[in-house]
């Protein structure tokens, strides 16, 4: 009973926020993973459009991002509509975006010669209003930039989203400053999906929700990107004696 | 004709027929610009002699200087009877800069069989004597730089009357620098004050504004200010003033903009010019103010600005189409007013598309952003890494030929051992692409490390004919 009371006084105090906030007229509109244990972690049931979301790669993905970008992909890949990839380093291979169901005809690149080129970019395109999701490629995302960027976003109900990628791994501490991105990410590569023959299987990925707002950390070990840039939950799997150490979902 | 025949253009002045302008083929047996028609006629017995005319070579740089103001910079002008002179200051970086610009410029011209030459200087009169005087196709003078460039240099191409140049040579002046450090009121009293006139532009101690080359078909309209402006405030509320004037004139002869330039007079008789270029025709006032607004931070106001002009340089025919509202079907939303704005800025924005095409490198084509969809998609299946090395990188390994996969890899110091392996996926060169590749073959692998990372190796070769490849190991991308 008192319970009760007490979440409905809870959800009270929560719409409260949200009408501080200002966005409560778009609290409903979200992207969901189509993973449940993924979407129930996250407020509104999934990733928020007209929010910023930060992505980074852990390990050696610092550097490469390879992770990182082909999990943003299969977010950018779920929404409708053009998405806007602005970046410094042109080493993007679009047929795996392709494979993870971002059709080339929906992405449009821009490259820059400078990071603060590609802060005005991502800004300029959230500003715009008619994109799905605008992508950046970013080494340095400093407070009042990513404030400036997720106000943008809020503004037009546009998803931002930035792949940090370093130049080194030592200088992936970065990533523990604070920024206003709504929720961040890091996604490291695990030892693919075990096969009964020799041979690489599904990739799987680590990825853990670091911060969100109004939301708790977690982590959640995942199938890699489909063909459509749907994610799923590793199967738990029984019977191989070697993968213990890591089988299973820690998402609980 | 064949090229190898000599060939002079024959001017006249009076009763006089003189050479004004000889082919290399000519040059090499020994006619020189300005010499009597029948002394060359003398040294070669086939000459082939055409009558200048001036006024076609008049009116031919007339097109080329209206081309070159469409396509290069907002302030192109005429130079003497054989030049144009550019303002290229804000517009070089849409050519990847001043040296990108003029070498461009000067092999877009050579392959319409145009020789050029060209300079970037500060000063409009130091490229004009560059540019004449050297023998180098492009030359940049860096900011600052004039005076030390032009200090050797002959001084007939000083823009100078043909008897003031004959004048200073009898005194003994060859070079720029002998005639620059010479006393000026007694080269005043004796010349006029032209010389020191020219040497004042030359040097840039004296303002030398380019007047745009202009033609009734472009739409331009301008506004003068009794007081001179100078806050960003103020610049933009006149932009927006300019931008509704303009397109209204569009209106009225149906036509949309591609290309518009703002020409700035400030009060110390200098101008500046800021560009905006578009996709598509466009009449919408709000876009094309929000492009030029995008760079009033480029204006240097100086000391105010008492004019402002806005032309469209380059405009296309634009219809009105009703469009036909659907609630059912998406709208499909427009981009390029976005494609604009950040095109305007100077970033690089493309899509890509697939080439028919197995040699990863290749399979990936840079189209225009705002190019038709194709819907076209890779054809390949196999599992293709999110990030491509821009160059192949050699590694080390250990592996067994002909045909396992690497054992241990050892790339930018690190040693990896591979746990799971996938391939090969044997790609074969394109001979008809390039003659070297008839024998060439890669095997790509799948290889995952102990730690999970998934990375994209080749060897180059089949593993057994050498004539397939070197046989070494190079690693081109990272799997997610």
């Amino acid at each position: 009973m008192s319970h009760a009371r007490n979440s409905r006084v809870v959800e009270e105090l929560r719409e409260r926020i949200a009408h501080l906030e200002g966005c409560a007229a778009r609290k409903a509109v979200v992207l969901p993973f189509g993973v449940p244990e993924l979407d129930g972690r996250l407020p509104g049931g999934g990733l928020a459009y007209g929010a910023l979301h930060e992505v980074a790669g852990g390990g050696s993905g610092t550097v490469d991002g390879a992770a990182a970008a082909l999990f943003t992909a299969g977010i950018a890949a779920r929404s409708k509509g053009k998405v806007l990839w602005c970046l410094t380093r042109p080493d993007l291979f679009a047929p795996a975006l392709s494979q993870a169901g971002l059709h080339p005809d929906r992405v449009i690149f821009c490259e820059s010669d400078k990071e603060e080129d590609v802060l005005a970019s991502m800004e300029e395109g959230l500003a715009f209003g008619g994109l799905a999701a605008v992508v950046g490629e970013l080494v340095r995302l400093p407070m009042t930039a990513s404030r400036r960027l997720q106000l943008a976003a809020e503004k037009t109900g546009t998803m931002g989203l930035v792949v940090r990628r370093w130049r080194r791994q030592t200088e992936a501490a970065d990533f523990g400053n604070p920024t206003a991105s709504t929720t961040r990410w890091r996604v490291s590569v695990l030892p693919s999906e075990p096969l009964p023959t020799a041979g690489v299987g599904r990739a799987r990925w680590l990825a853990e929700l670091m911060r969100v707002k109004t939301g708790e950390c977690a982590e959640f070990e995942l199938g890699a990107c489909d063909a459509k840039g749907r994610l799923s939950l590793l199967p738990v799997s029984r019977d191989r004696s070697d993968t213990s150490s890591w089988q299973g979902s820690r998402a609980s | 004709m064949p090229a190898d025949q000599p060939l002079v253009v024959i001017s006249r002045s009076g009763s006089k027929r003189w050479v004004s302008a000889a082919d290399t083929a000519a040059r090499k047996v020994g006619l020189r610009v300005g010499m009597a028609a029948s002394k060359a006629q003398a040294v070669i017995a086939n000459l082939t002699m055409i009558d200048a005319d001036p006024a076609a070579d008049a009116a031919a740089l007339e097109r080329l200087a209206l081309w070159a103001l469409r396509q290069y910079s907002p302030v192109v002008a005429v130079d003497g009877v054989d030049g144009l002179v550019l303002d290229i200051e804000g517009a070089d970086h849409l050519r990847g800069g001043e040296e990108m610009l003029i070498s461009g410029l000067v092999n877009l011209l050579r392959s319409r069989g145009l020789t050029a030459r060209a300079a970037v200087a500060d000063t409009w009169g130091a490229a004009h004597t560059i540019t004449r005087m050297t023998t180098a196709e492009t030359t940049v003078v860096p900011v600052g730089g004039v005076s030390k460039a032009v200090v050797e240099l002959p001084i007939h191409c000083l823009r100078l009357p043909s008897d003031t140049i004959q004048g200073l040579r009898t005194l003994g002046v060859e070079t720029v620098g002998e005639l620059s450090a010479m006393p000026r009121a007694p080269l005043t009293l004796r010349f006029g004050p032209e010389v020191a006139r020219r040497l004042d532009q030359l040097f840039g101690r004296v303002a030398e504004p380019i007047e745009p080359l202009r033609t009734p078909e472009l739409v331009e309209v301008s506004r003068n200010f009794q007081e001179p402006i100078g806050a960003a405030e103020t610049i933009a509320k006149y932009i927006r003033k300019l931008v509704a004037d303009l397109t209204a004139r569009l209106q009225e002869r149906g036509l949309g903009v591609r290309r518009s330039d703002l020409v700035i007079h400030r009060v110390d008789n200098t101008r500046q010019s800021v560009r905006a270029g578009l996709q598509k025709p466009v009449r919408d006032p709000a876009r094309l103010s929000k492009l030029i607004c995008d760079q009033i931070e480029k204006i240097d106001p100086g000391f105010g600005i008492e004019k402002m002009v806005l032309v469209a340089v380059m405009t296309e025919p634009l219809e009105e189409r009703q469009i036909a509202s659907s609630l059912i079907e998406e709208q499909v939303v427009d981009v390029t007013p976005l494609i604009d704005i950040l095109g305007n800025r100077g970033q690089r924005l493309y899509r890509v598309t697939p080439v028919a095409s197995d040699v990863p490198e290749r399979s990936v084509m840079r189209i225009a952003s705002t190019a038709d969809e194709t819907g076209a998609d890779w054809a390949v299946k196999w599992p293709r890494p999110s990030r491509l090395l821009a160059r192949p990188e050699q590694i080390e390994t250990i592996a067994v030929l002909p045909d396992q996969p690497p054992v241990v890899i050892n790339w930018r110091g690190k040693r990896r051992r591979i746990v799971r392996a996938d391939g090969p996926e044997r790609i074969f060169g394109e001979w008809w692409l390039r003659p070297r590749e008839m024998e060439a073959v890669r095997d790509y692998f799948v290889v995952e490390d102990e730690n999970g990372e998934r990375l994209w190796v080749y060897r180059a070769g089949d593993g057994v004919d050498t004539a397939t490849g070197s046989h070494k190991w190079f690693l081109h991308g990272v799997f997610a």
